[in-house]
Formats: C-alpha cells, sequence, structure tokens
C-alpha cells in the first residue's frame, strides 16, 4: 500500500515567532522543525507501508530553508519527499494550500493520504477536508485509530462523546489525532541516511496552480493577559458558588 | 543561532536527542534520582536509537561521528536536569567505550564494540583510586602475567556505573620496575568475574541517579585477550582519552547551565516582588544576562577545541582552559539561579536545587580546574 503524508516545517514552537511587518506573515528562518502533530500521521504512514511493504511519500508546501524539518521526516523512515515551494506562495490561504498539495498528490498512485488535523503554526484545521473534496476521495477526519484492509479503511473518529466507527473504500484520505499511534524517535542511522533519500522540489507552475489570495491579515492583537484567580471562601456555600461559576462557563 | 562547528547531521542529531530527553528523560528524573538509579530500559532504548553508536566506526555498529558530536550529544543530556542521568550514559559513550575503539585490538573491537553501541553492554572506566586520581601514574592496583592472563589485584574508587556496568576497563600496573607511566595497562573485567565485586555504592552530593561505586579486584584472573590493545601503554590511553573525557563532562556543565539559566528566566518573568516581575530589577536581569554571556563563550570555545582535535590537532591547551572556566561558570550560574530562585531555590523539591548540587562536580570530575590551570598554564 502507498502512503502519502502531508507534512509541515514550522519554526521551532520553543522560539518566539516573529511576523513580518505590513503583511503579517510568519517569519520562517532557515532552521525549521517538522510540526509535532504530524509525527503521528508519518508513524500511521510507515505502519501502514510497512505491513503492505508499500512505501510512503511526504508532500509538503512552505519555503524548504535547509530541509530540516523534512528530513526528521524522512529519519523516521519515509521513502521520498515532494516539496512545494514558491515565492507567489506566500501568504496563501488553507483553500490554495488545499490545492497545491491535492495537485502534488494527484501525480502520485497512492491508496491512503495522511494528514495531521491542524498545523501548529497556522490551525485553520480544513486543508485535510479540503484535499479529499479536490481529490475527489472520501474524507475521515479525527482519527484515533486507523485500520486498512482489502481496500476498505476503517477509522476511529473522535466525537465529544466517544468515538464513531467510519469506513470508506480506498484512496481516501484520513487526518489523524495526536496518540493515534505512538511515533517512533528516529535512530542515529536514520538521521544520517535520511540526507540520502531524494527530496523533489516542485513550484506552481509545475503543478499547475494559481495561488489566488483571497485571505489578508487585517489585525494582529496580543493575546490577552492571563486574569488572576479567584479565592472563593468556604462558610459552608462555596459549593453553590463553584457550581454557579462552572454552570457559568458551561463547564457542566 | 547554531554553531559554526554544527552542520546539518549533527543539528539533525542534537534535535533528536533533546526531544527524547525533554519526552523520555524529563518526566521521570525523580523518581530515578529517588531510586537512585536509572533504569536499564532508558539504557536500552538509547542504545537501540543509536546513542551509543555516535562514536563507534560503522562497521562495528554505529556511525562514527568525531568529538564535536560527542561534545553535542553531552550538551543535550546535560539539559536533562539531572547530572547523575546524564553521566551514566556519558560514561558509556565518552569514557569507557573509546578504550576499544581508539585502542583495542581488532578481535577486541569486533568482539566488544557492537555490544557497546546497542546498550547489550554497558561499561565504566576503574582508573581512579582512593590516592590517584589526576595523578595517574600513581596507582596501586598492579596485574602480575598468569598462564595465559594476568592476575589483578587492587582497589578503585568513584568509579560511575562500577556497580552495574557489564565491563570496566581496568587500570593496573603491568610493570612496577619502571616509571609509572610506562607500566601501566588497560584490562576489559566483565561483571560476574571471580574475585570482581563492587564493595559498596558511595552516596553523594549530587548525581544520584548515578552509580558510583567503589570496586574491589582479588586475584582477578582475565585472558590476554581482555588487556586492551598493547601492554604498558595504558598511560598514554589515559592521557590521550582523558581529552576526549573533558569534552564530554564539559558537554554535561554546558547542557546543564544552559538549561538552569531558561529555567531562572523564565522563573524571575513570572515571579513578582513588591508589584513588579523580578526581571524588571536590572541587577537580576543583568547578572543573568552576563551568566548567559559566560555559557555561549565557553560553549564556543568547547566547540573549537572539538573541532581542533578532530582536525588531528593538539588542543590540550584549549580543552585544559575550557574545561576550567567551564567547571566555574556552572557553578556561578547555579548560585545565581538558586539565588534568584528565593527560598523555593533551596527547597529540596525545586529542579533548581538538584542542578544546583549537581553542578559542584562539573569543576572537580574529569579534572580539577586547578589541575587544567597547571595544564592550561605549562602551554603559556
Amino acid at each position: 500500500m502507498n502512503v502519502v503524508v502531508c507534512v509541515k516545517q514550522i519554526p521551532d514552537p520553543a522560539t518566539p515567532y516573529k511576523l513580518e511587518e505590513g503583511t503579517s506573515w510568519l517569519i520562517r528562518p532557515e532552521d525549521q522543525v517538522l510540526d509535532d502533530t504530524d509525527r503521528y500521521g508519518v508513524e500511521m504512514g510507515l505502519q501502514l507501508a510497512q505491513e503492505s511493504e508499500g512505501t510512503v511519500t511526504l508532500v509538503s508546501m512552505g519555503p524548504t530553508g535547509n530541509a530540516q524539518g523534512i528530513r526528521q521526516a524522512l529519519a523516521m523512515g519515509a521513502d521520498r519527499a515532494i516539496m512545494i515551494e514558491d515565492d507567489g506562495l506566500r501568504g496563501s490561504d488553507a483553500l490554495t494550500t488545499a490545492r497545491v498539495l491535492a495537485a502534488a498528490i494527484s501525480s502520485e498512485a497512492f491508496d491512503l493520504v495522511i494528514t495531521g488535523t491542524e498545523s501548529t503554526d497556522g490551525y485553520s484545521g480544513v486543508v485535510p477536508q479540503m484535499i479529499a473534496e479536490l481529490l475527489g476521495a472520501p474524507a475521515l477526519t479525527y482519527a484515533t485509530k486507523v485500520e486498512v484492509g482489502d481496500g476498505v479503511v476503517t477509522i476511529h473518529r473522535q466525537t465529544a462523546a466517544g468515538y464513531d466507527v467510519v469506513t470508506s473504500s480506498t484512496p481516501a484520505v484520513v487526518s489523524v489525532t495526536a496518540g493515534v499511534v505512538e511515533p517512533r524517535y528516529p535512530t542515529f542511522k536514520g538521521i544520517m541516511d535520511a540526507k540520502k533519500k531524494p527530496i523533489e522540489n516542485k513550484t506552481m507552475s509545475d503543478l499547475g496552480v494559481e495561488n489566488r489570495l483571497a485571505q489578508e491579515v487585517a489585525k494582529i492583537t496580543n493575546a490577552p493577559e492571563r486574569e488572576a484567580g479567584r479565592r472563593i471562601e468556604d462558610e459552608g456555600d462555596a459549593h453553590t458558588e463553584i457550581v454557579a461559576l462552572l454552570e457559568d462557563r458551561k463547564v457542566i | 543561532m547554531r554553531s559554526i562547528y554544527i552542520d546539518d547531521d549533527l543539528e539533525a542529531i542534537r534535535l533528536n536527542v533533546r526531544d527524547f530527553v525533554e519526552r523520555e528523560i524529563l518526566p521521570n528524573v525523580e523518581t530515578w534520582e529517588a531510586e537512585r538509579a536509572v533504569p536499564r530500559e532508558l539504557l536500552n532504548e538509547m542504545g537501540k536509537l543509536g546513542f551509543f553508536g555516535l562514536r563507534i566506526p560503522e562497521e562495528y555498529g554505529g556511525i562514527g561521528l568525531g568529538h564535536v558530536a560527542s561534545l553535542l550529544f553531552a550538551e543535550e543530556l546535560g539539559r536533562c536536569t539531572s547530572g547523575g542521568t546524564a553521566i551514566t550514559a556519558v560514561v558509556h559513550t565518552d569514557l569507557a567505550t573509546p578504550y576499544v575503539t581508539n585502542f583495542g585490538l581488532r578481535e577486541q573491537k569486533e568482539h566488544f564494540l557492537p555490544k557497546f553501541a546497542s546498550g547489550e553492554m554497558i561499561t565504566a572506566i576503574g582508573v581512579t583510586e582512593s590516592d590517584a586520581g589526576s595523578d595517574v601514574q600513581a596507582i596501586r592496583t598492579v596485574a602480575r602475567p598468569d598462564g595465559d592472563g594476568w592476575v589483578i589485584n587492587g582497589s578503585k574508587m568513584f568509579i560511575t556505573n562500577g556497580g552495574f556496568a557489564d565491563v570496566v576497563f581496568i587500570a593496573a600496573k603491568t610493570n612496577p620496575e619502571v616509571k609509572g607511566s610506562r607500566g601501566i595497562s588497560i584490562f576489559a573485567v566483565e561483571k560476574g568475574t571471580e574475585g570482581f565485586s563492587a564493595s559498596r555504592a558511595i552516596d553523594k552530593m549530587g548525581w544520584h541517579a548515578s552509580d558510583t561505586a567503589e570496586l574491589v579486584l582479588a586475584d582477578v584472573w582475565v585472558p590476554q585477550t581482555n588487556l586492551i590493545g598493547e601492554e604498558n601503554q595504558g598511560f598514554y590511553y589515559i592521557m590521550h582519552n582523558f581529552q576526549n573525557e573533558r569534552l564530554a563532562v564539559m558537554g554535561l556543565a554546558l547542557g546543564e547551565a544552559q538549561k538552569a539559566l531558561e529555567l531562572t528566566v523564565a522563573y524571575v518573568k513570572e515571579r513578582k516582588a513588591f508589584g513588579k516581575p523580578l526581571w524588571d530589577k536590572q541587577a537580576v536581569r543583568h547578572r543573568l544576562a552576563m551568566r548567559q554571556a559566560e555559557v555561549d563563550a565557553g560553549r564556543e570555545l568547547a566547540y573549537k577545541a572539538a573541532w581542533m582535535m578532530d582536525q588531528g590537532m593538539d588542543a590540550v591547551r584549549e580543552v585544559s582552559e575550557v574545561k576550567a572556566f567551564v567547571g566555574e561558570v556552572d557553578n556561578r550560574v547555579m548560585y545565581d539561579c538558586v539565588q534568584f530562585h528565593g527560598g523555593m531555590g533551596f527547597a529540596a523539591e525545586s529542579i533548581i536545587e538538584r542542578m544546583y548540587r549537581d553542578a559542584r562536580i562539573a569543576s572537580i570530575g574529569g579534572g580539577a580546574t586547578e589541575v587544567m590551570l597547571d595544564y592550561a598554564a605549562k602551554r603559556l
């Protein structure tokens, strides 16, 4: 079974993010890391491909830099990567991203496309569904468990109450949650071997896609500072106050 | 920004080790400190991921990188906030296994190195005795020929990993007639060898998760094949590897100092006194900025020394200077970090209290500051 895994390089979350003046676009340094949420998709892809002696191809959009983040995924065991980098894609929105990724994926022979649920630097959370629509493939989202056999993919789809069991034929697009599988650490040997694995670079014109920029960042503001906590002295009726407080916040 | 000595491969290794430390080590160190031991499963996992093969040639199951890689690996492990956990791995990778990697005969490499790389065998180095530390020539342990082997008698002190290591490399005098430097050999002594035992675990101020033992060798017989490299060359092997050892323990000190500074900067930005964060006080932030400057300076000189060694250059002066410098900087950093944590820094439940205790060995282990400065002074 051949699996395509969508992955993204993001600036190291441990360092403060910087935004470009004017556009408010994220400034992406040369050294980027694999988005942590993608490690689950890569691991899932590796496990499924290994069962059937298939391949895992990574597809990624964004500035390549030194490809450090992609090599992290290659070091885990993926076979090859396709990277789409184009100045014209700067500031692209979710739909453009999905168009680019879908165009790159459509030239691959795949049984399954795996994605995370959302990227850590963008958080739109709609790209997987858009890719599926553009590929004309079913979208199975928020998977906490994935099984594939005889041209059928079955997932546990996370819900507020528990999970739904969802099946479809392949090829299909599956978005996986953190925890669907335990991602492996690359071995040192895997790291050294990763640099020998092929990374194919593509541009918008290679894929025949345009960036129809439909999104503009209107304003960026700091998140409000956390307010100080409130102390409730218990004079026998604290529980009623706490219950009222929780109800007010729709926790209960 | 990464150091000019770090290429893409090393940076990828750094990311990998940092990730492993944050996910697999940091959440558990309190337990291991309390249990006074690092679980063997951790070492097995590190072996599986190739951590122990960093310096071991590819033909024996490693990836054959150099001194810069050792320094970087130690630096990342040093960030785990438990010096005892970090040193357990580093003794194996950088203090003990190089005796076989660098000086072992082909059969010895074939026999030991794949097991060292995989973690199947964990090692320790037995040079120090109660009356001989940096002064290696003063050791009293002796080995005399016996049939097709040797009989070793003596004792070893402060041996990290000594209690559980599968193999300890023991320095013993093989020719008492000549000057100490010309009559020492190194023997591989495996756990369970008759007459070889850990007589006691030594309780310490810091490094609680590390096993530090006193070893006793009473008529321990080992075959000739366990004599590492050549007879009577042990002193030179030890002096040679001291450079590597110093780089590695320096890496630990740099990593722990950096981590402590990060923890402290975060703490003083949160902690308020008289209505404002401590960070707003110039005296606090200037002192932390100066400590960071010292760590940054130490790190660059350490990498330069490691790089020089990788080029085959003599770096004794640089290694000695920076070992002395970093050992002292680490202690200054920890002093200030405890100070700015206030009462919490003195509480045994705080991370910084443990790091303060662990850092004390940085200016002692692997060559005391005073010994290092003499080495450097001789080369001025």
